[in-house]
């Protein structure tokens, strides 16, 4: 594997990582109102 | 059936892969039926409550058709249409859609059963099962009726935001149902006839392909007749207003009007395929006016017929 290659996967995988946090940070924040919501 | 062969993922696919994976402008009409069901169903629901039960539809739609796609990954190389997805052009792998599909799946359902109820849960995972294994793996490649029983596959969204709300199932949201799995056929049917080609090529068994362009475009104008009286339908029980019945009738009037030119001709030689076109484009326009009537008729008062 080249090192340019090398460096694009590790490209991908932080942009990967970053995109799944943001969804599972989401999701944190929609239990939170969901858990709100079933308690009113 | 040949089918090339689909060049193997060397990259770990990109997150836009997995997003094109899930069909976005098809999830666009599933979210937007599933509203309209939501906000057109009697009584309410807390807006964080609604939100999450049309984003468990989103999610499961998106995860049926990364499944839908890993099924059919060597059919999509082959065809013009779907060739450039995430799979048959190697930027992802197989495992990893199959993988994303089945996530996608199983947490909507699951965020469904806790947030919303077992009822509304219950019909999610058999919409996805009705996409994914009825329609994608046993019938779209073993009868030309694919469509029309795959179809129901389509029509479950607004059943689903109805039920989010209610609880129950009665006859209107069957009748919102109704209406998309008739309207299905003519939509589908009419974009088969100007891509038959792609799809007689890898061997599906389309209408046009194996009844026949003439047989097709009768059970287009059959199936536009049967949804100018589904449409009504509701209208006809009592379940909606003048507002929702008088938009069906002007909308149904030209869907039948449109499959007419449709129905009585046939394709010449390197024909431009202009009123199968129309009928497509206008059948897309139709079930987005449709259900937007269906909640402007809930939405604004009731309209005086007679004085």
């Amino acid at each position: 594997m080249t090192p340019e290659e090398q460096a694009e996967i590790v490209r991908r995988r932080k942009s990967r990582n970053l995109v799944l946090g943001l969804v599972l940070g989401g999701f944190v924040v929609l239990f939170y109102f969901i858990t709100i919501a079933k308690m009113v | 059936m040949e089918t090339p062969a689909i060049p193997a993922a060397t990259m770990p696919a990109e997150w836009r892969d997995f997003f094109a994976l899930t069909k976005p402008r098809v999830i666009s009409l599933v979210v937007f039926t599933g509203l309209c069901g939501l906000l057109a169903a009697p009584g309410s629901i807390n807006p964080v409550l609604g939100f999450t039960a049309i984003l468990c539809i989103a999610l499961a739609a998106g995860g049926a058709a990364a499944l839908n796609q890993w099924w059919e990954a060597d059919l999509d190389a082959a065809m013009k249409r779907t060739a450039k997805r995430p799979l048959p052009m190697g930027r992802m792998s197989r495992t990893d859609a199959r993988d994303f599909g089945v996530l996608l799946s199983a947490a909507s359902v699951g965020i469904m059963g806790l947030a919303i109820g077992v009822l509304a849960a219950a019909i999610l995972a058999v919409s996805i099962f009705y996409y994914a294994v009825v329609y994608t793996i046993w019938l779209k490649p073993r009868t030309p009726q694919n469509i029309v029983i795959g179809g129901g596959a389509g029509a479950f969204p607004p059943l689903i935001g109805w039920v989010a709300v209610t609880g129950d199932i009665t006859a209107m949201p069957v009748l919102l149902f109704a209406i998309i799995f008739i309207w299905t056929p003519p939509h589908f049917w009419a974009l088969a006839l100007f891509v038959q080609t792609d799809y007689a090529k890898v061997g599906i068994p389309m209408m046009p392909v194996v009844a026949g362009e003439k047989s097709t475009r009768r059970q287009i104008m059959g199936y536009s007749l049967a949804l100018l009286a589904t449409s009504l339908a509701p209208w006809a029980i009592g379940g909606t207003g003048a507002v929702y019945g008088l938009a069906a009738l002007a909308l149904s009037l030209v869907f039948v009007a449109l499959a007419v030119p449709v129905a009585t001709r046939m394709a010449a030689p390197d024909d431009a395929m202009k009123p199968e076109k129309r009928l497509f484009a206008f059948s897309v326009l139709y079930l987005f006016a449709l259900f937007a009537a269906l909640v402007a008729d809930r939405m604004l008062p009731p309209l005086e017929l007679l004085p």
